[in-house]
C-alpha cells in the first residue's frame, strides 16, 4: 500500500507529467510537488508524485554507500 | 557493491552490540517487513536484537467493522464502489469484496484514485472509493476531493500513522527504537517525530538503508539518545511534503478511531471535514447506514494478525499461519496484504 518508485519525469502537462519508471512510462499527478522540472526523479504512490528524489543520490548510488561504509571506519 | 555494504553494517551491528542487553526494534512499515524478509536481515542480527514488525501495512490495520460498512453500502445503494487490489481480498464471514464482485456487484479495483475519478466522469452512477491508507495516501484521496465530481464520493478508512507511534509507546509492549515509516516520512517530514521520545531512524526501503537503521538505532539506544535521524534523506526532508500537508488537513480532520491490534488511537482516524461532507459517503448514505450493525467474524476467532501487528507474537506462533490461512486462502488480513506480514513471510519464507 505504501510502496513507492522512484521515476524519471519525461514531459509536463500539468497536473499530470510521464514518469519513466525504467522503461515503464506512466502519466501521474503532480500537484502537491513544486518546481517540477523535466529530468528530475520523483516517488510516485498510487499515482502521484509524493516526493521529489534527489537526481544525486539516485545516479550516484554506489559511490555515495561507498562514502558511508567509509565514514563509519 | 550491495552484499559488501551490508555484510560491513552486519559486523558493525555486531559489534556494537556485543555484550549489552537484549534490545528490541520494530519497523513500522510492510515495505520495511518485505525488504527484511526478502534479504533475510533477520538472519544477520546478533541474538540479542530482535527485530520486530509492526502496524506498518495500511490494509491490516483496518478494522473489520469499517470493511462490514463498506459491505452494506453496495449492498443497499446502487452505487460502484472503488478500491485498490489488497482490500478487495480481506474477507469477513467468507466474503470480501471480489466476492461481491463475482455476484454483479460493481466493484472496480482501481490502481490510484484519480483512476476512480475517470470511472465517476464516465458513470452516471454515485461512485464511491474505499480509501485506506496513511498520510502517504491521504493527499490524493484529498486531492480527489477538491476536484469536486458530483458523483463521486468517499468512504475514509483512512488513518494518521503519528499517533499510532504513541499509542504504541503507552502500551506494555517494550520496544527500544523504531524504524520509522520512509513514505509517510515523505509527507509529514522529520519534524512530524520530534516530540516522541524513543531513538527513531527514518530508513529508505533498499536492504543497506534497513541495516544503517539498525546500527544508528543501536548506538542510539546504547547511548540514551532519543532522537530521530533521517537516514532517507534521498526523499524525506526536515518539513516533509508541506503543499501535500496542507491538502490532507483542509479535507480531513482528527478523530479516535480503532485500528485492529492496537484498539482504539486517539487523533488517528481521517475524518472528512464537515466542509466537504457532500463528498463523504458516510454522510451522503446516512440513511443506508442508519441499520448498519457491526458484528464479529467467528471465522478470525483464532486469527492472530491483531498481536502481529502489535509485535507481539510472529506468524510463526499464529496456529492458523500456513496451514488454514495462507496466500491463496487467507483467513486475516495480515495474510491478504502484499504488505501482511504473515502473507510477506508465507511467499517469502520469514523466520
Amino acid at each position: 500500500m505504501c510502496l513507492a518508485i522512484i521515476g524519471k519525469v519525461e514531459s509536463i502537462e500539468y497536473p499530470f507529467a510521464t514518469v519513466n519508471f525504467k522503461g515503464t512510462k506512466k502519466k501521474v499527478r503532480i500537484d502537491l510537488i513544486e518546481d517540477l522540472k523535466i529530468g528530475e526523479y520523483v516517488l510516485v504512490h498510487v499515482g502521484f508524485a509524493i516526493q521529489k528524489v534527489d537526481s544525486r543520490e539516485v545516479e550516484q548510488y554506489n559511490e555515495i554507500w561507498e562514502n558511508v561504509i567509509n565514514s563509519l571506519q | 557493491m550491495r552484499s559488501k555494504i551490508i555484510s560491513e553494517l552486519a559486523k558493525k551491528i555486531e559489534k556494537e552490540t556485543n555484550g549489552i542487553r537484549d534490545i528490541k526494534i520494530m519497523h513500522l512499515c510492510g515495505t520495511h517487513e518485505d525488504t527484511i524478509t526478502r534479504y533475510n536481515l533477520r538472519s544477520l542480527m546478533p541474538k540479542n536484537l530482535k527485530l520486530l514488525s509492526g502496524p506498518g501495512c495500511p490494509v491490516c490495520i483496518i478494522p473489520d467493522a469499517d470493511l462490514q460498512a463498506v459491505f452494506h453500502l453496495i449492498e443497499n445503494a446502487n452505487v460502484v464502489l472503488t478500491t485498490f487490489g489488497d482490500m478487495a481480498r480481506v474477507p469477513f464471514e467468507g466474503k470480501s469484496l471480489f466476492y461481491f464482485k463475482s455476484k454483479g456487484y460493481e466493484v472496480k479495483i482501481v490502481y490510484s484514485i484519480f483512476d476512480a475519478l475517470e470511472i465517476a466522469k464516465r458513470s452516471d452512477k454515485p461512485v464511491v472509493h474505499f480509501g485506506i491508507g496513511f498520510e502517504t495516501t491521504m493527499p490524493s484521496t484529498a486531492l480527489a476531493i477538491l476536484d469536486g465530481i458530483e458523483n463521486f464520493y468517499v468512504f475514509s478508512s483512512h488513518r494518521f500513522f503519528v499517533p499510532a507511534i504513541n499509542h504504541l509507546l503507552s502500551s506494555n509492549i517494550k520496544i527500544d527504537g523504531f524504524i520509522n515509516p520512509g513514505h509517510v516520512s515523505t509527507i509529514v517530514g522529520v519534524k512530524a517525530y520530534e516530540k516522541i521520545e524513543i531513538p527513531q531512524v527514518i530508513a529508505g526501503f533498499e536492504p543497506e538503508d534497513v541495516m544503517l537503521a539498525v546500527y544508528q538505532l543501536v548506538k542510539s539506544i546504547k547511548n540514551g539518545e532519543n532522537k530521530v535521524f533521517n537516514e532517507y534523506k534521498r526523499a524525506v526532508t526536515y518539513e516533509g511534503n508541506v503543499k501535500a500537508q496542507i491538502v490532507m488537513n483542509e479535507v480531513f480532520e482528527r478523530e479516535d478511531w480503532d485500528w485492529r491490534g492496537l484498539g482504539l488511537v486517539k487523533d488517528s482516524g481521517g475524518k472528512i471535514r464537515k466542509k466537504y461532507e457532500e463528498y463523504d459517503a458516510l454522510k451522503v448514505f446516512e440513511d443506508i447506514f442508519s441499520n448498519f450493525e457491526i458484528k464479529k467474524d467467528p471465522k478470525k476467532r483464532a486469527c492472530r494478525c491483531g498481536d502481529v501487528l502489535k509485535g507481539l507474537i510472529e506468524p510463526l506462533e499464529c496456529p492458523l499461519f500456513n496451514k488454514v490461512c495462507n496466500p491463496k486462502n487467507p483467513v486475516g488480513p495480515c495474510m491478504v496484504s502484499v504488505e501482511g506480514t504473515c502473507n510477506i513471510w508465507a511467499r517469502l519464507g520469514g523466520c
